[in-house]
């Protein structure tokens, strides 16, 4: 019964996203003023398709809740024997589950924006309702056509094969869905942007419209990327942090046109400035947001994430994304140049850096996607090539680090205009606290290039960001301009930890025979012992690692060296010992015919405000989001009452008019 | 600047910045992409002495030998020709690293002729195999990657 009623609502949903379409489009061509019958649907059509497409995700929630092993996606991703955490997070560790919860999140948002948005002309939501209806469309034939996740076995399983255990861990609690609803709540920022093509309605009014939904994926996309960042570096025991693998370029590429986006409408916002620009960008971000679902879900990839090899799955997506992005370009090729000409600025003033900015954000995103693209162009001449760290790190630095220099003058740019005379105290400090702290780190010792830079930016950054708050009384700055300090602050933070895990991690690798010592950085680590151990679904050889930190007390770290046996896979746990000022980094490895123990130990100094700067990042965005809606609804409840008293005024004035 | 032209000039400058990471992009991904070798197309056409490259095959069948540190691993990569590349590896082998098994080394070739891998990749599980071994016995992973690596670019 289960999958049936979720199946059901999922055909009612795409009914409904039929519906919307056609409803907005007649609201879109009804213009302003005039009504049309149809128009009126668009709005509860949305909602309740958002309840539709959440209740079929719920069912397929309970159904691997209950493991219903007569369903065939729940019989080969999950497992009687699983811990009931790790049944639950399985339901979006497969291709069906986790297109259904995108679909279920896009659903969510836009029955959300009909729901509450009330400040848009009628015609400008009408055409923004039908995008977002075309757009849930397609996903909903995806998923009925080619992915059904509620398709029944005709024979029930005894068993089922169980979820690759590299993905059971709490990391897929968080990670996948966070990232989802990043994704998608950009597509509430690209029916917006479309909507007001359209309706030739791109003004301040319609950027605070759109700002808190990109605000909120943004945050939602750095909360995921920092969630998988830090996912993949415990639980791949590879000690890194960042791949560069394409998986991870497909949730960083929409990160960095939402970062872009952001800035641009909160310019188009204030100052009424890059009204095409913006647009673009709202088209921009959502492309790679479906650009990195058709990597990730087309299995053109393979990584751990890619769980669908199936040509025709990866043909439909690739169809879809052609459909929108290929229309969405068309449309804004068609009418970006009846858009009117935004207020203009100087080359020095605020807006002249954000643009500077987003310019560069862009050199990064084709610098990345061009890097994630190129083994998959190269394959069609038959030559395979793998494309790391030695193009992506050097190559995107050319770009990033003038965008850093330039973000830490640019929040203390007038808008409009502005001498650089102006601000040369400020610029001279930030130019000697970047050379200072790069000579001073390289006369300790030699470090490659890039960290070194890294080290002097953030040391750079850090001050700059906080100079917005000088002279100002800080109980009266706005909470918006809190958010954008601490999330500068947050960037300086990240990057800091990114340059000291480059610059001064230190490793050892050693066979050690029990009751051995090898010594990393300032810790002495001793092997006690190797023991098996067991758990629900597997078992492991344990190291019991003793490490003391210049000769004090012993703690005990534990790695393992785990075998799963549904699906039979063999995992790496690694051990973590976190200090203030970095983390110890230790695994195990094999025996070595002698009897000795391969042990691989890390220490990382700082590697932790990597995490902590993104999570800094995103509490900027949350703190930007409150500021701006607070200062909207006053604005709303001030234009409300004035409203109110012109009406009384006129209303009394009325006979005696001129 | 004429503001009338403000638009035209922004268009200009972010065209430009594109087109340069663009090329940019192009150039460094000729000099920093990893190219692919069979153990026979190394022998034939080495690669320069310090590039970084991948080699796929298949670990020679008892050539897998320990250095006396426990964690230096040596053995002979081999495809379908007699050709055998040695390999230098420091590092926790991959689970499913063992004789007769497919495996893809990324690193550079030392002076000496012998490969330096910095990092392993095996079969992990069924569902996640390295792109170049995907759906490969591990006989056959050699043969295969041989008929669908015609070419190197240099």
């Amino acid at each position: 019964m289960i999958a049936e009623i979720g199946l059901a609502a999922l055909w009612l949903a795409a009914a409904l996203a039929v519906l919307q379409m056609v409803s907005g489009a007649a609201a879109l061509r009804a213009g302003e003023g005039a009504v049309d019958p149809l128009a009126i649907y668009a709005r509860p059509a949305a909602i309740v398709q958002a309840v539709l497409a959440v209740l079929a995700f719920l069912m397929l929630l309970w159904a691997f809740a209950i493991t219903d092993l007569s369903i065939k996606l729940v019989a080969t991703n999950s497992h009687s024997m699983k811990p009931l955490i790790y049944k639950l997070t399985g339901t979006w560790g497969n291709h069906e589950g986790s297109m259904l919860l995108w679909v279920g999140v896009l659903a969510l948002s836009g029955g959300l924006l009909a729901a509450f948005e009330k400040r848009l002309p009628q015609n400008t939501m009408g055409a923004t309702l039908a995008v977002q209806g075309f757009v849930a469309l397609g996903f909903y034939a995806f998923l009925l056509l080619s992915s059904n996740p509620f398709e029944r076995l005709p024979v029930p399983a005894v068993e089922g094969t169980g979820l690759n255990p590299l993905l059971q861990d709490i990391g897929l609690a968080i990670h996948p869905p966070t990232l989802y609803a990043g994704y998608v709540g950009l597509s509430v920022a690209f029916s917006l942007a479309m909507g007001a093509l359209l309706t030739r309605e791109v003004n301040p009014n319609f950027a605070r419209v759109m700002r808190p939904w990109v605000l909120g994926a943004w945050v939602l996309l750095t909360l995921g990327i920092t969630a998988g960042s830090y996912w993949a570096y415990y639980e791949l025991g590879w000690g890194g942090w960042w791949f560069w693998d394409p998986v991870e370029n497909a949730s960083f590429m929409p990160w960095l046109a939402a970062t872009a986006l952001m800035h641009s409408v909160s310019v188009l916002a204030a100052r009424d400035a890059l009204r095409t620009w913006t647009i673009m960008l709202g088209v921009l971000a959502f492309s790679m947001s479906m650009l990195g679902t058709f990597l990730v879900r087309s299995g053109v990839l393979t990584s751990v994430h890619a769980f669908a090899v199936d040509p025709e799955r990866g043909s439909f997506i690739l169809a879809l994304l052609g459909l929108y992005i290929g229309g969405a370009f068309t449309i804004f090729a068609l009418r970006a140049g009846a858009v009117a000409e935004g207020k203009r600025f100087a080359a020095v003033s605020r807006e002249g850096a954000l643009v500077f900015n987003n310019v560069m954000l862009s050199a990064i995103l084709a610098i990345v996607l061009l890097g994630t693209l190129y083994p998959l162009l190269t394959e069609a001449f038959n030559v395979r090539v793998s494309v790391g760290p030695p193009y992506f790190n050097p190559a995107s630095a050319i770009f990033a680090v003038p965008m850093f220099l330039v973000m830490a003058v640019g929040p203390i740019l007038r808008w409009k205009d502005d001498k650089p005379a102006r601000i040369q105290f400020e610029v001279m400090l930030v130019a000697a606290l970047l050379i200072g702290v790069i000579a001073a780190v390289s006369f300790f010792g030699s470090f490659p290039f890039l960290p070194l830079l890294g080290l002097g930016l953030a040391a750079a950054l850090a001050v700059a960001a906080i100079l917005p708050l000088r002279g100002r009384k800080l109980t009266r700055v706005p909470v918006a301009t809190w958010g954008m300090v601490i999330a500068h602050f947050g960037v300086a933070v990240s990057l800091f930890g990114m340059a000291c895990e480059g610059a001064f991690t230190e490793e050892r690798l050693a066979a050690v025979a029990p009751g051995g010592t090898e010594q990393v950085g300032d810790f002495s680590v001793t092997l006690e012992s190797v023991t098996p151990v067991a758990g629900p679904n597997w078992t492991a050889l344990e190291a019991r690692l003793a490490v003391s930190q210049n000769g004090g007390a012993p703690v005990i770290l534990a790695p393992q060296a785990r075998n799963f046996w549904s699906p039979p896979q063999a995992t790496s746990e690694s051990a973590l010992l976190t200090r203030w000022d970095g983390q110890l980094y230790a695994v195990i490895g094999n025996q070595a015919e002698d009897g000795r123990w391969q042990i691989r130990v890390w220490w990382k100094p700082f590697v932790t405000f990597i995490w902590y700067g993104g999570l800094l990042i995103a509490l900027g965005g949350v703190l930007a989001i409150a500021g701006r809606v607070r200062v909207d609804v006053k604005r709303r409840s001030a234009v409300a009452k004035a409203d109110a008293r012109r009406a009384d005024l006129e209303a009394l004035e009325a006979q005696p008019a001129e | 600047m004429k503001a009338k032209h403000q638009r035209l000039v922004l268009v200009v400058i972010a065209l430009l910045a594109i087109v340069g990471a663009g090329l940019l992009a192009a150039w460094s991904l000729r000099n920093q992409a990893n190219y692919f070798y069979l153990p026979e197309q190394m022998a034939a056409t080495p690669p320069d002495i310090g590039q970084a490259v991948r080699l796929g095959g298949m670990v020679q069948p008892g050539s897998i030998r320990t250095e006396a540190d426990g964690v230096t691993v040596n053995f002979m990569v081999t495809g379908n020709t007699a050709d055998a590349i040695p390999v230098r590896y420091s590092g926790i082998l991959p689970d499913l690293f063992v004789e007769g098994s497919g495996v893809v080394a990324e690193g550079s070739l030392g002076p000496d002729g012998v490969f330096l891998a910095t990092n392993l990749l095996a079969k992990h599980d069924e569902n996640y195999v390295p792109k170049e071994l995907e759906g490969m016995g591990t006989q056959q992973a050699a043969k295969v990657a041989a008929e669908t690596t015609v070419g190197l670019v240099q």
